[in-house]
């Protein structure tokens, strides 16, 4: 029978548009082919770079710091674990607690943890995602530490853990020549493309040879890939590379002549340097005061910085090479040496000093008010004649003296690795010229020809003119014997200064009158011992000058002045006498002059230095000469 | 009349009779995309079966014991629900809205003790049946009838509204798509479906004032991906980086880094489709969608060789639903469409879903086994 005629119809017709429909079916089943194809034929090399950049992150592992050490091996600046305690909240929270404060609390019963401290924790907390370890406290010392993990398993979340921290365990009398580390500024940062620079716990050199070597100490940083999800947890190291650590250091300097060396200024304000005057290695380069190099690992506190700053003694300065001073008598030396060569002087002839000279309407007064009577260069050395150098400065010319100052090494900078270091002032005429558009005076030679008006020096170039001075040769300055492989040990002398010998003798035999002969300027501060003796030269640099009307009310002492007017105390010397090894120079500021304030502390280094030699030690025995001679060459 | 002997003799058929007439190759492959899923799952949970493949098991398993009892059911007890379900699902909409469960921004969920109830879910079967039964009361001469065709339009109108009040643009875009079909299979003059979509562009400008913020979104994402990168664009592209990084052999069972690393969001549900792309590349997209389009035209088989024109727009209804559910879902994730939470049939994690679609099975079985029952086109309730 035939089926309903209209049921026909429709399904004829719902044939036709099921048809149809299953077309624009496969129709839309062919973009999602075309589209996989084109996703994961077409795009897969780039979505496959993507998916990896995704899942792997680079982090940096920061090598060690290199440490600094003396010319023994004594560390002055090394690393030590710093140890902390790290919270993690979603450990805590899996271990029962409920939140980051109930954490606080037990830890807070192991640990000191002021108030200040927890709010920022908790701020810290709430701000990063809660497998990200947040540091609770560091520096702890051995027992808090020892205490927190012996309580571990009931305190949830926390983490114990040691990171690295610059120490600086030999106190502050190197301070100024180690320097210190401190966080990273934006400065730093744009002037240095190394990734480590980028992170927030990395220190970097601020100061001294932390700063100069900061490359040489930093090491390359290593990496670490590790594969992260997409909240940035870690799940696995994919690889490693430990980076390089950084290179050690070892500088000339002999801790125990520095510490020696600084502890002679007793709270004085001022500077000294100790050198081998053969290899130009300096044993010692002190700046009272100094300050703690500690307090800047970590930022330092508003009272600690306004002390140092506050301070009028200048604890941050380098005096030994950012402080210039005129260099006084002293200078004499170089005013001789250039009187010499310049044939003009007769050594054996003398001036007479009656206490006052003049120069054009000018009086000029020697530092005897009674004068010295008939001086002659040998003597006007040991007596400090300031008439006599008046005298043959004005006659030989600034020009001389300035070329004869700079032959033995002032006016110039070494390039120490050091911060701060400043290269004086050896005037002449055109110095004059250029810098106070003025004309070179006669008067102005006079000044320079007892050290003082326009000269400056520090106290580096002091002991290396002294060097110059004790072996007629070019020495150098050198702070550093070696960075990692690299030996930096002089192997060659440095040349002969092309002057003859008998300046130097006659030089030489002034500065040891000065000293060990009776009626010297610092004859109270002669080195005692057999074999062991000095010479030297004082100098006396006047900050206040006494008016006439002061003097007249009777003699003037310098105690009476305030500490800021009175004068800054010079040495510089060199021993022993016949076969010099050793250079001292040292400055004491305001302490009065340099036979009272300068000459006996140089005289308590040069006496330590020189009994600390191994071949003075050699009377001592064979033993004691074998370890010292040993540890000389370590 | 043949006709009746044939209808008696369906009656008294035996469910043994029944069982034997199973489309069992339909079946095995449903078995098959559903184990694909649980593999997925089984990946998902890095190597576990909790917390998901084996939840997912068990639903397919009672999936299974639905698909049985609705496919034994005969056809002409569904035509006679068709309406009443419909009236229920409409109700338990208008329910939702006023009592129900707030998630993700939308109501969807009615709590009913243990059972939070999607009514949406449910109106996706009862739609279909419904407009189904009403169209096979009528002539293709009926069909365009102006009159005629304000019912339907109100069938399809009512809970795509409600869904989109909720509001749930996924939902009331696959109600609206799959009812919209259903009209035009049964027959509907071109003149309105040409003058609805002309209607539908020119209603854009007015829905976009009743979309959310996070759905508007979505759309303008969509059309512009690197506009927030880091933000509403973040899931498509990592999405997109998945599957390109997958290539045509995949990065290996269990080895997707986009996924288990958590780049992927929700990848046990609307992402899952991605992690398979990724894991087990174009050779296996290109399988699951394969296996999907056998499933499809197993479907259309089944309808063009039904008898009853109720039970060839029913066929065809979930057919279509089921299409609808796929392509959504993968053309969300590779990025040709905004972001709308569709889950990919059998193969995401979730319940709901999985019974839709195993009910959906059920009436294409009921379909393919009571295919020779002829339903008089007046006819009424079955009992």
């Amino acid at each position: 029978m035939p089926r309903d005629v209209r049921d026909t119809a429709r399904q004829a017709s719902f044939t036709r548009r099921a048809a149809l429909l299953s077309l624009g079916t496969t129709g839309l089943f062919g973009t999602l082919f075309l589209r996989l194809h084109g996703l994961q034929v077409g795009q897969a090399e780039e979505f496959s770079v993507l998916a990896e950049e995704n899942r792997v992150n680079v982090h940096l592992v920061v090598p060690l710091r290199g440490t600094i050490l003396d010319r023994f091996g004594i560390e002055l600046a090394n690393n030590r674990q710093n140890f902390r305690v790290l919270l993690i909240p979603e450990d805590a929270r899996r271990q029962g607690l409920t939140s980051v404060e109930d954490a606080l609390d037990l830890i807070g019963r192991i640990v000191d943890l002021p108030d200040f401290r927890r709010r920022r924790i908790i701020r810290q907390a709430a701000s990063s995602p809660s497998f990200v370890p947040i540091t609770i406290k560091e520096n702890l010392d051995w027992d808090e530490f020892a205490r927190v993990n012996v309580n571990l398993p009931d305190l949830p979340g926390v983490v114990p853990d040691v990171g690295q921290t610059r120490q600086y365990g030999t106190g502050e009398h190197v301070s100024h020549l180690v320097g210190y580390v401190g966080a990273v500024t934006q400065v730093e940062q744009d002037a240095d493309d190394d990734p480590l620079l980028r992170l927030p716990s990395f220190r970097i050199g601020k100061q001294g040879v932390e700063r100069i070597l900061d490359r040489r100490l930093r090491g390359a940083a290593g990496t670490s890939r590790v594969e992260v999800n997409a909240g940035g947890r870690v799940i696995r190291e994919l690889a490693r590379d430990d980076g390089t650590p950084g290179e050690n250091v070892v500088l000339t300097i002999d801790e125990d002549i520095q510490r020696h060396t600084a502890e002679q200024f007793a709270g004085e304000s001022g500077a000294a340097v100790v050198m081998d005057v053969n290899s130009g290695d300096i044993l010692a380069m002190v700046s009272e005061p100094g300050f703690d190099p500690n307090l800047f690992t970590f930022g330092i506190s508003h009272a600690d910085w306004a002390a140092l700053r506050d301070n009028p003694l200048n604890p941050m300065l380098n005096k030994a090479i950012t402080g210039q001073y005129p260099p006084g008598s002293t200078f004499k030396m170089i005013v001789a040496m250039a009187a010499l060569e310049s044939g003009l002087i007769n050594p054996r002839q003398t001036v007479h000093c009656n206490g006052h000279w003049r120069i054009g309407n000018v009086e000029k007064r020697c530092w005897r008010r009674q004068g010295h009577g008939a001086m002659n260069m040998r003597n006007a050395i040991k007596n400090s004649c300031d008439i006599y150098f008046y005298e043959i400065a004005t006659q030989i010319g600034i020009e001389r003296i300035a070329a004869m100052a700079d032959r033995f090494g002032l006016g110039q900078d070494f390039d120490m690795p050091l911060t701060g270091e400043r290269s004086g002032i050896v005037p002449n005429a055109r110095w004059k010229r250029g810098q106070h558009d003025e004309a070179w005076y006669p008067g102005d030679t006079a000044n320079v020809g007892i050290g003082q008006g326009y000269l400056l020096t520090t106290q580096l170039q002091q002991a290396v003119m002294t060097a110059r001075l004790a072996t007629g040769r070019e020495v150098r300055p050198k702070l550093v014997r070696a960075i990692g492989s690299e030996d930096r040990t002089n192997v060659v002398r440095a040349p002969a200064i092309d002057l003859p010998q008998e300046y130097f003798d006659l030089v030489r035999d002034g500065m040891d009158a000065v000293i060990n002969e009776a009626g010297g300027t610092a004859t109270r501060s002669a080195v005692r011992g057999e074999g062991l003796s000095m010479a030297g030269k004082t100098g006396t640099v006047q900050v206040y000058s006494f008016s006439a009307a002061e003097r007249e009310d009777g003699p003037r002492e310098f105690d009476e002045l305030p500490w800021r007017l009175r004068d800054h105390g010079l040495f510089v010397g060199y021993g022993p006498v016949d076969a010099p090894k050793y250079a001292v120079s040292v400055a004491v500021d305001h302490g009065g002059g340099g036979s009272r304030a300068a000459a006996p502390r140089a005289r308590a280094i040069m006496q330590y230095v020189l009994e600390k030699d191994p071949s003075s030690q050699s009377a001592l025995g064979p033993v004691a000469a074998a370890a010292s001679s040993a540890g000389e060459q370590g | 009349m043949v006709d009746l002997a044939l209808t008696d003799f369906s009656e008294r058929r035996s469910i043994l009779s029944k069982i034997g007439d199973f489309n069992w190759g339909l079946l095995f492959l449903i078995c098959l995309v559903a184990s694909i899923g649980f593999a997925m799952l089984y990946s998902v949970a890095d190597g576990n079966w909790d917390p998901w493949a084996s939840r997912q098991m068990i639903r397919f398993a009672l999936g299974i014991v639905v698909l049985f009892i609705v496919s034994l059911v005969d056809i002409r007890v569904w035509l006679g629900l068709a309406y009443p379900a419909f009236a229920m699902a409409l109700l338990l909409l208008v329910a939702v809205e006023i009592a129900g469960e707030v998630g993700m921004g939308a109501q969807r969920w009615l709590s009913l003790g243990p059972i939070n109830l999607q009514p949406s879910e449910l109106m996706k079967i009862a739609l279909v049946l419904a407009l189904a039964r009403y169209f096979h009361g009528l002539t293709v001469d009926e069909v365009s009838h102006p009159l005629r065709v304000i019912p339907p339009l109100a069938m399809i109108g009512l809970p795509v509204g409600l869904v989109l009040m909720q509001p749930d643009l996924g939902t009331g875009m696959l109600l609206l798509a799959g009812g919209g079909a259903l009209v035009f299979l049964a027959g509907i003059n071109w003149w309105y479906l040409i003058g609805s979509a002309a209607a539908g562009v020119a209603a854009i400008p007015i829905g976009w004032q009743f979309l959310q913020d996070y759905q508007r979104n979505r759309v303008l994402t969509f059309l512009n991906p690197e506009r927030d990168p880091l933000g509403a664009g973040y899931h498509i592209l990592q999405s997109k980086i998945a599957i390109g990084a997958g290539g045509v052999f995949g990065q290996g069972f269990m080895q997707g880094t986009q996924s288990h690393l958590d780049f992927l969001p929700e990848k046990q549900t609307d992402f899952i489709f991605t992690m398979l792309a990724e894991e087990l590349g174009m050779v296996g997209a290109f399988g699951l969608l394969g296996l999907y389009a056998i499933i499809l035209a197993i479907g259309v088989a089944t309808a063009l060789n039904a008898r009853a024109h109720f039970s060839r727009l029913v066929a065809m209804g979930v057919c279509v639903t089921l299409f609808l559910y796929v392509f959504i879902n993968a053309a969300m994730v590779m990025g040709l469409i905004p972001v709308v939470g569709v889950p990919m049939p059998l193969v995401s994690y979730g319940g709901t879903s999985m019974m839709t679609i195993m009910f959906g099975f059920g009436l294409l079985m009921s379909v393919h086994i009571h295919r020779d029952v002829d339903v008089p086109r007046r006819a009424g309730a079955f009992w």
